[in-house]
């Protein structure tokens, strides 16, 4: 991974930010475009996410958000036929410089997705999983207390605390998401991407999920893809909207929801899109 | 899209419930003036009957807002106009009270002798009747600009409450036999120096409305 410290300065700012604490820039995006063979699916984007705090993107679907979501941890790799232009800077550090750690990166960079995958073991494996083969413990005892404290970090120590050697399979949805939230949690990331994490689950479980990522924004810068604008308007401190692979406004959450600074995003947010 | 076609056509109805509160509240002005400028105590009479309507279109503003904000939960400029004639509704109602008040006046004031020199009185009147009718068509243009230069006109009023102040002091001072009318009269003066205060607020909300600036206390 580049040592060097580059300066980024984004070509959208975000204009409101008088309600936010200052925080220093986690991620810093550069001029970022992704190819999907010969289709431009990210158009030249450019944007911060401040530390421990939440960013939502917010788009109509296929407009990039979770492409973009996924260049954040090189999630995209895996995909054959696909290019990445332009940079993405992690603690000033470029994420795609040849020799970068991808392992490292993604021990740094968690990932939720929309639907829950917990591993066929039991609650307590799933989240010792990561710690054990990245070797983050040294014995029995200190395992057992990073898994207590993953899932107490993801509010579901109460719930599994008696039954941890029972499958994670017998989980509900929403107590499943958690589950995959302390596994992502355990191996103490700094960022955690949220890919549409709610989308699949009731409302009670949903206003869980919600309340946890606002706690964890203590610790954890958060990135989170959704559907749902009111979700994003509750749980998130900024807010970026796409459209065909461009984006087109990063604003705090209350300036964007209230009073947004670009016709095409309030005629999304109002539903009067197209 | 139909549900937003929907929700169109649901701020259009909101939109026509405030202005005919907005516009009822304009006439009971207009005739609470008329009843005591042309001592009307019919005109007086059918101000204060057509109160009740008025707080029930203040209700209906209420009820639609809420409906809106629960059921589509509006953002951006339709948060803002919601919002803005949510907070509005009441205002009209409230000016609307004060045209009631100064109705009542006349049917009090004009069961006695005609008072002479209230000449700044009515052109209060005129003053405050135009700035509601400017609000309320700067409101239905979403015309900020306009809402600001109606703000300016408060000035007048309250100029010439103070005028008005002094010299009705100075005239129950001086003929003592008057002195209870002109005391009315001196409450007619601060109706409408009240609702100067409230066209102003209803213009405020316009320039939120519109631009998303808050003005309020800052001019």
């Amino acid at each position: 991974m580049s040592t060097s410290t580059p300066t980024i300065t984004p070509k959208l700012e975000v204009k409101s930010r008088a309600t936010l604490p200052a925080r220093p820039t986690k991620i810093a995006v550069e001029g970022l475009s992704f190819y999907y063979g010969h289709t431009r699916a990210l158009q030249d984007i450019s944007l911060e996410i401040p530390e421990r705090m939440v960013m939502a993107f917010i788009g109509p679907s296929g407009c990039g958000k979770t492409t973009f979501l996924r260049t954040l941890n090189r999630m995209n790799d895996v995909i054959p036929g696909t290019r990445v232009e332009g940079r993405v800077a992690i603690d000033g550090q470029d994420i795609y410089a040849s020799g970068a750690d991808v392992v490292e990166l993604r021990r740094k960079v968690g990932m939720v997705f929309q639907k829950s995958n917990p591993f066929p073991k039991s609650i307590f494996d799933n989240v010792a999983y990561g710690l054990k083969i990245n070797r983050l413990t040294s014995n029995k005892a200190e395992l057992e207390d990073r898994v207590e404290e993953a899932l107490t970090d993801a509010a579901l120590w109460s719930e599994v605390k008696d039954r941890l050697k029972s499958s994670a399979l017998g989980l509900s949805g929403g107590q499943q998401q958690r589950l995959c939230i302390a596994r992502a949690l355990a191996i103490r990331p700094e960022v955690i991407l949220m890919d549409e994490p709610a989308s699949a689950l009731d409302p009670i479980a949903t206003s869980k999920i919600e309340e946890l990522i606002v706690d964890l924004k203590r610790q954890y810068t958060i990135v989170i893809v959704t559907h749902n604008m009111q979700q994003a308007a509750r749980v998130s401190d900024l807010t970026a909207f796409f459209l065909l692979g461009k984006l087109i406004e990063v604003n705090s959450t209350e300036k964007m929801f209230t009073a947004p600074d670009e016709k095409l995003t309030e005629d999304y947010i109002t539903g009067r899109f197209g | 899209m139909e549900i937003h076609r929907h929700l169109d056509e649901e701020l259009d109805s909101l939109r026509d419930t405030v202005l005919r509160l907005g516009g009822e509240a304009e006439a009971a002005l207009r005739r609470a003036m008329h009843a005591l400028s042309d001592r009307d105590t019919a005109a007086a009479r059918e101000v204060l009957d057509h109160d009740d309507e008025i707080d029930q279109l203040e209700v209906e503003v209420d009820r639609r807002a809420i409906d809106i904000f629960a059921l589509r939960q509006p953002a951006a400029r339709d948060l803002r106009f919601v919002m803005a004639v949510a907070k509005m509704a009441p205002v009209l109602e409230r000016i609307a009270d004060h045209a009631c008040n100064i109705a009542r006046t006349a049917i009090d004031l004009n069961t006695e002798p005609e008072l002479k020199n209230h000449v700044r009185i009515h052109q209060m009147g005129e003053i405050a009747i135009a700035m509601l009718g400017g609000a309320l068509d700067a409101f239905t243009r979403n015309d900020a600009a306009a809402a600001r230069e109606v703000i300016k006109r408060d000035d007048e009023i309250n100029n010439l409450y103070n005028q008005i102040f002094h010299d009705l002091i100075e005239k129950m001072a001086k003929e003592p036999a008057t002195a209870t009318r002109d005391a009315r009269l001196l409450f007619v003066a601060k109706h409408l120096e009240r609702i100067g205060d409230y066209v102003t607020d209803i213009c405020e909300l316009t320039v939120y409305m519109a631009e998303a600036a808050v003005i309020k206390h800052r001019h």
